[in-house]
């Protein structure tokens, strides 16, 4: 042996430790990747070899490897390895490697769950430190499952350095097992008053981190929270508190009012930067902090540091998204940020602009930023602006546009824009507003024919993303609106040029189709004028032109223009023979094309019996033209395809619907109307024709040199504007002159407000179309998988048994509460998830008390909240009502208390109600008309306290709690299912037996060990005699005979659980054994050594772990007839079925499947994987349980247990 | 929640690498390579702040770095995190951190854990930080102090293979061993 150690560490001699590796790689720099893999072959070596040390010492080097990237995951059986061994030194390599390089991917890691929980569970702070540093950031849902219970007692551990990192990983384990938030919870909130400012800190990280996804379940800690922020130092407690309440206050209004002071006072503190920032979000909604606080922002913003710039920016937009108006005064400064040489303060700037235009301001900041985008170095930032511009002014439905000329002018400048990856952008929005706003087509035609005659952009046509992707919307809106056309000819003409037949295919492809209709368009004039000629001569063009596109290598294109010259050379034919064409020409494109909501595809129900998963053919062979398609922001091309033109009685049905629609629409009060923008006052009148259209007056050149221009417009509409001014002072001079001394409601207003401003057009936005009875609705647009969906839970329910965690083997409880403790959320007995149908069942009973409890919560937070902000900072809720305006609900909750106190409170309610009046003297009030109040809280609390129809609130107005149905049954008094193993005057042993699922035929008996001497018992240890069939299991290398040592030592009066794992033969019969404990006890005299024997009986049920099962998967079970059957009778039985229910439940780990009446089916497995059924029935005073298991022996012995159990009822 | 913390040098080659999302090792390399292209770009008096992109793994990231050469908390946190390996490697440089990887993951274990705030307090680090060596030091005992004696006598070959940069630190070290 000591020749092996000597051996080993000569070994290690030549090993390379981590140090070395470095310098080698570092020395290697020619040959890196040569001179690792030859290191990589060396740690294979000394991964073989026995000796940890160098074990440890290979990790170590792969974990500096995997930072270089190189994939160590062969590795994790070895990281297992070292991250057991026993010194410190290792372990914390192991775990290292372990949390740089394992995942929920990694199959070895759940070797790790039992290594971690003796981690844990380690006297050595340091072992369970590095423990839970590693777990987190490797835990994973099964992890998180079987150490929850193990963290859990972890968080009350006496250091506070375990103590923190405990309630930090909490997190983790919430995230992958959403179902242990609710029975850790209770402990969490503890914490958040945890004596250790660093344990503090982490309780409130961790809940500020959950109550940021789902706040509205944390309303109830707002006091709590109230009381940290007051009285924390701690900038980083702050800014998380702060952060917090920034969720909360939109839900609580009346929160906001009480955080005016103490954030004011925050803010007034100097040099408190980040906590100012954070403050940004939670601020309340009181305007004088609000502009307080926007102006300490500006002084941010103005500093010099761009940090400083960055973040003020960054809290601006958060008090946008509240208060848009104290920020706009701030426009220039905003606008200023833009000119700043670092991008991202460029972008926060951007951000902001978003929310700040108004109809009034648009087109000067979208002028702004045009300039900017003229200026802009790199394509990056570039494009950035040139997205933020299409969304400035598209945002809630071009609510802020008021001439929608000077947008499209907007468009094609933006066209104008060199290798932007934006061009499909442009593009759609180019096709939006020619779709939607009627009025505007004739100028977007005119504008998008002269860009179809541009050169200047097929010329950057090489670039297949690039700016040529206008060219798809251009020809498609001058196709379809050629009736706009001034000169259809020359667009024709354009359209049809060899140049064309560069373009991607999928532009060409609309160029195709579209010369179609403007070909159609121009037959139709050249007829009407009855000119013959003309007509042949556009027919000789497209005959000369589209063999082009018959010759295109993409299919589309190809086929569209094959089709489509054929169809040109029999009208042709036609022609020549002197017949009319243009009208069934004009007929392949009539109708009216309407656009279509994104969702409405979605929506459109799928009609009954078709699988739209079923292959209608086998699927082929890829298809290649696939990636030629143009992207799906083209969809309303896409979906028109299979519609195409509706016919003309489709188009009648098509407005009746609509009609219903908008009628049920707006008799909806869920629905929510797209956008309040005043165009939409148009959409009623039914057709384009009614609408009063401005004439523009074109004879401005829309051209200027020099000028681009949309700055045009920008003039343009300055002066329409105010032409309406002035046109609406006259109005009013002439009111006023009538009305002499009448109101004036606009008398003497300054500036024109927003809504003042009429748009240019008469524009008129389309809504879009969708399914009958569809609802444009969110709720599609939330992710299945966010994660944190999963942690919306309420947490103010109290816990059902089902809930409670998994607890398997070595819990080293470091509290001195006694387990028999039922009602401790720390769970003793279930396991496994909880079961919706069984919950509700077992939560029955309960009903009264939770409602009541919860209403109780609410009323706490009520009563806080409606306590006036003291000047002090504001004490924890109290119980009595001090001031005014106490909620109602806070005089349910208190009425448990004296019965002044709640007359008072409703007294002090009803002048809540009536403080408008008067709020000067309140009090001497209350006093005068106590009598009279009085009567008013009777006839209150019925009026208030009873919503129609509720019965249960009538049982409520009792006094007493009534339960639910079932008035006569006593509550079950609390029960243990730890049994007394042996005592003396010593010690005293308590044990409880669980089987454990994860493991096969193993149990965990957890045995309680409490002090009961004034001596101080250590070096227990625990020795069982096994048997055949039962064995303990021993750490590695013990003997049969040697005693397993129990992990901590007892002083006097204080008791703690031990656990220890047996694994079993067979399980269908129950089994005792002959055990010892030995222990010394010291105290002041001396020690002395003791022994306690003990017989350890494993039940039957002890093997049975509860698992919840569905009535259907149950029927099947009892179907299969695998079972076999038994049964048994108890006679003399006076316990109520619910609580014999619960009996049964308990001690033989069961759980309900179904009751009716006094009828119930029950289900349970053992941890072989026994299934066991019973039924249980209920006489007048007998109780008869039938039972179906697996094995016949088994359930032989189960129900003998059972019958001893149920005697005893 | 922090996703990762990376240091690496003006060459871009990375010093500690700590995700705290699991990632292959290509993205991470990925992300390093990523980070390093963006933050080496950006000039001397810009903010430290970087928003949503690809190159970082997409638009709610955001990059806070600070060249060692400051959201203000990790800007904070990234100069507590300096502070403390100042403090446990006394004056702290690249060499360090190159050589003692794995001590500048123990360092950051007690500060941040699975992604969040463990500990801002730079003296409650140090502490631990200190006893867990010792803890180290207890373990390694006689026979491992032996050990590495013996291994660094085996130094005289080595001077010839490193270069200037490392010499200074060798110097200081080498006193010790007559």
């Amino acid at each position: 042996m000591a020749l092996k150690m000597v051996k080993g560490s000569i070994d290690r001699m030549f090993d390379k430790n981590l140090q070395d590796l470095v310098r080698g790689i570092r020395n290697h720099k020619e040959d890196e990747a040569k001179y690792i893999s030859q290191c990589i072959d060396e740690i294979k070596q000394e991964l073989k070899q026995d000796n940890i040390a160098v074990k440890a010492n290979a990790v170590c080097k792969l974990t500096y490897l995997q930072m270089l990237g190189y994939d160590i995951s062969w590795a994790a059986f070895n990281i297992i390895e070292v991250m057991s061994a026993s010194k410190f030194t290792f372990k914390r390599i192991g775990y290292l490697a372990a949390s740089q390089s394992f995942h929920e991917g990694t199959d070895v890691i759940m070797l790790t769950t039992n290594q971690i929980r003796k981690d844990l569970s380690s006297p050595s702070q340091y072992d369970t430190g590095v423990a839970l540093t590693g777990l987190s950031c490797f835990v994973t849902p099964d992890l998180a499952r079987d150490l929850a219970n193990d963290i859990m007692t972890l968080m009350s551990h006496t250091k506070p350095y375990i103590r923190k990192k405990a309630v930090l990983i909490m997190y983790k384990v919430f995230l992958k097992y959403p179902e242990s938030l609710r029975p850790a919870f209770p402990r969490l909130k503890e914490k958040l008053e945890d004596p250790d400012p660093g344990v503090q800190s982490a309780a409130v990280n961790v809940i500020c981190e959950l109550a940021r996804r789902n706040p509205k379940n944390y309303l109830s800690l707002a006091p709590l929270f109230f009381k940290l922020m007051t009285s924390s130092t701690n900038n980083w407690v702050l800014i998380k508190i702060i952060k917090l309440f920034g969720a909360l206050t939109p839900l609580e209004p009346r929160l906001g009012k009480k955080l005016i002071e103490p954030l004011t006072n925050l803010i007034h503190r100097p040099g408190v930067f980040a906590v100012l920032i954070s403050l940004s979000s939670g601020m309340p909604n009181h305007s004088a902090s609000i502009q307080l606080c926007v102006q300490k922002l500006r002084i941010l913003i103005e500093d010099s540091d761009q940090n400083l710039k960055y973040l003020g920016l960054l809290a601006m937009s958060k008090i946008l998204k509240t208060h848009p108006k104290s920020v706009q005064s701030h426009k220039d400064l905003i606008l200023q940020c833009l000119d700043d040489k670092d991008e991202s303060i460029r972008l926060r700037a951007l951000d902001l602009l978003y929310g700040m235009v108004s109809k009034k301001n648009l087109m000067e900041i979208v002028k702004k930023l045009m300039t900017h985008v003229d200026k802009a170095e790199g394509t990056t930032y570039r494009d950035e602006l040139l997205t933020k511009i299409i969304d400035i002014c598209s945002q809630s439905n071009y609510q802020y546009i008021t001439n929608f000329e000077w947008y499209i002018s907007i468009l094609v400048e933006l066209t104008r824009l060199e290798g932007t990856r934006h061009g499909h952008l442009i593009a759609a929005q180019m096709l939006d507003v020619a779709i939607r706003v009627k009025a505007i087509r004739k100028f977007a035609v005119s504008q998008m024919s002269s860009l179809l005659d541009s050169a200047h952009l097929l010329a950057s046509s090489t670039q297949r993303n690039g700016i040529c992707e206008v060219l798809y919307a251009a020809a498609w809106i001058c196709g379809e609106f050629s009736e706009h056309l001034q000169e259809p000819h020359h667009t024709l003409e354009a359209m049809l040029r060899p140049k064309v037949t560069t373009l991607p295919g999928h532009i060409q492809a609309v160029y195709v189709q579209n010369v179609v209709k403007l070909y159609a368009s121009i037959l139709q004039q050249k007829e009407q004028a009855g000119e013959a000629e003309g007509a042949q001569a556009v027919t000789q063009l497209m005959v000369d032109r589209l063999p082009q596109f018959v010759q295109s290598a993409d299919l589309e294109v190809q086929e569209r223009a094959s089709c489509i010259l054929q169809l040109v050379k029999h009208i042709q034919k036609l022609q020549a023979k002197d017949v009319p064409v243009a009208e069934e020409v004009s007929a392949l494109f009539a109708g009216e094309l309407n656009p279509v909501a994104p969702k409405a595809q979605k929506k459109v129900p799928v009609p009954e019996g078709l699988d739209l998963d079923a292959w209608i053919n086998e699927p082929l062979s890829d298809s290649e033209s696939e990636d030629e398609r143009p992207r799906a922001v083209f969809h309303e091309e896409e979906q028109r395809r299979p519609k195409h033109r509706p016919s003309e009685a489709d188009e009648e049905e098509l407005a009746r619907r609509r009609e219903a629609r908008k009628q049920e629409q707006a008799n909806n009060p869920f629905y929510i109307k797209s956008s309040p923008s005043p165009q939409k006052r148009y959409q009623d009148t039914p057709g384009v024709e009614h609408i009063p259209v401005v004439q523009i007056d074109l004879s401005v050149p829309l051209k200027v040199p020099g000028l681009p221009m949309s700055d045009q417009y920008v003039k343009l509409e300055e002066e329409r504007r105010h032409q309406q001014k002035l046109e609406k002072d006259k109005r009013r001079k002439k009111r006023k002159e009538k009305e002499k001394k009448g109101k004036r409601r606009h008398g003497s207003l300054p500036t024109e407000s927003d809504e003042d401003i009429a748009p240019a057009q008469q524009v008129d936005i389309v809504t879009e179309e969708m399914p009958e009875n569809a609802l444009p609705s969110d709720e599609d647009d939330k992710d299945p998988n966010d994660p944190y969906r999963a942690l919306d839970i309420d947490l103010d329910k109290p816990l059902a048994d089902s809930e409670k965690l998994p607890i398997q083997k070595h819990r080293n409880a470091e509290t001195s509460k006694s387990p028999e403790k039922e009602d401790v959320p720390v769970a003793e007995k279930k396991s496994k998830k909880p079961k919706k149908k069984e919950k509700k069942h077992k939560e029955k009973g309960r009903d009264k008390e939770k409602k009541k409890e919860k209403e109780k919560k609410a009323a706490d937070l009520d009563f806080w909240l409606s306590t006036t902000p003291p000047p002090a900072p504001a004490p924890a809720p109290a119980p009595v009502p001090s001031t005014e305006e106490v909620g109602v609900n806070a005089v349910t909750a208190s009425k448990d208390e004296c019965e002044d106190t709640k007359t008072e409170a409703q007294g002090e309610e009803d002048d809540a109600e009536g403080q408008e009046q008067d709020k000067k003297s309140p009090k001497p009030r209350k006093k005068k008309h106590k009598k009279e109040k009085e009567e008013r809280t009777k006839g209150k609390k019925k009026s208030k306290k009873q919503p129609p129809g509720s019965e249960e609130a009538a049982g409520e107005a009792a006094q007493e709690p009534v339960q639910n149905g079932a008035p006569e049954e006593e509550p079950l008094p609390p029960e243990s299912s730890y049994s007394l193993l042996a005592e003396n005057s010593y010690i005293k042993m308590t044990c409880d037996v669980r089987g454990s699922l994860q493991e096969d035929s193993q149990v965990t008996v957890a045995i309680v060990l409490e002090n009961r001497s004034s001596s101080v018992l250590k070096g227990m240890e625990l020795s069982v005699l096994d048997s055949l069939n039962a064995r303990m299991a021993r750490p590695q290398g013990s003997s049969v005979h040697d005693g397993v040592p129990v992990p901590f030592q007892l002083p006097p009066g204080v008791s703690n659980e031990a656990q220890f794992v047996f694994t079993i033969q067979s399980i269908v019969m129950a089994q005792k054994l002959k055990g010892t404990l030995s222990f010394i006890a010291k105290n002041d005299e001396g020690a002395t050594q003791e022994k306690l024997d003990f017989r350890l009986h494993f039940s039957c049920s002890s093997y049975l772990i509860t698992t919840p099962c569905y009535s259907d998967a149950f029927a099947k079970l009892l179907e299969s007839g695998d079972l076999s059957m038994s049964s048994v009778k108890v006679d003399g039985i006076r316990m109520s079925f619910q609580n014999l229910l619960a009996k049964i439940c308990f001690h033989h780990h069961f759980s309900v499947v179904e009751r009716v009446d006094s009828c119930a089916s029950m289900y349970s497995r053992s941890i072989q994987g026994h299934h066991v059924c019973l039924l249980v029935k209920k006489g007048e005073n007998s109780v008869s349980v039938d039972g179906k298991c697996s094995d016949s022996t088994l359930l032989s012995n189960l129900l003998e247990e059972m019958k001893a159990t149920l005697a005893k009822c | 929640m922090i996703k990762a913390i990376l240091i690496f040098n003006n060459h871009g080659k990375p010093r500690l690498s700590k995700f705290y999302q699991p990632n292959s090792e290509d993205t991470q390399q990925q992300i390093i390579r990523g980070t390093f292209y963006l933050v080496s770009k950006r000039d001397e008096n810009v903010c430290n702040f970087l928003e949503g992109r690809l190159l970082i793994g997409g638009s709610n990231n955001k990059l806070i770095y600070k060249h060692y050469a400051i959201e203000l908390d990790i800007l904070d946190l990234i100069h507590v995190f300096v502070e403390t390996l100042d403090k446990c490697f006394k004056n702290v440089c690249e060499l360090d951190l190159i050589f003692h990887v794995d001590k500048v993951h123990n360092i950051l274990a007690e500060m941040v854990m699975g992604g969040m705030l463990l500990e801002t307090n730079m003296n409650e680090i140090v502490t631990q930080i200190d006893t867990e060596n010792k803890l180290e030091k207890s373990e390694a005992g006689l026979a491992e102090a032996l050990l590495s004696a013996v291994k660094n006598t085996n130094l005289p070959e080595i001077p010839r293979n490193i270069n200037i940069g490392d010499i200074s630190i060798k110097l200081t070290n080498l006193p010790s061993f007559k």
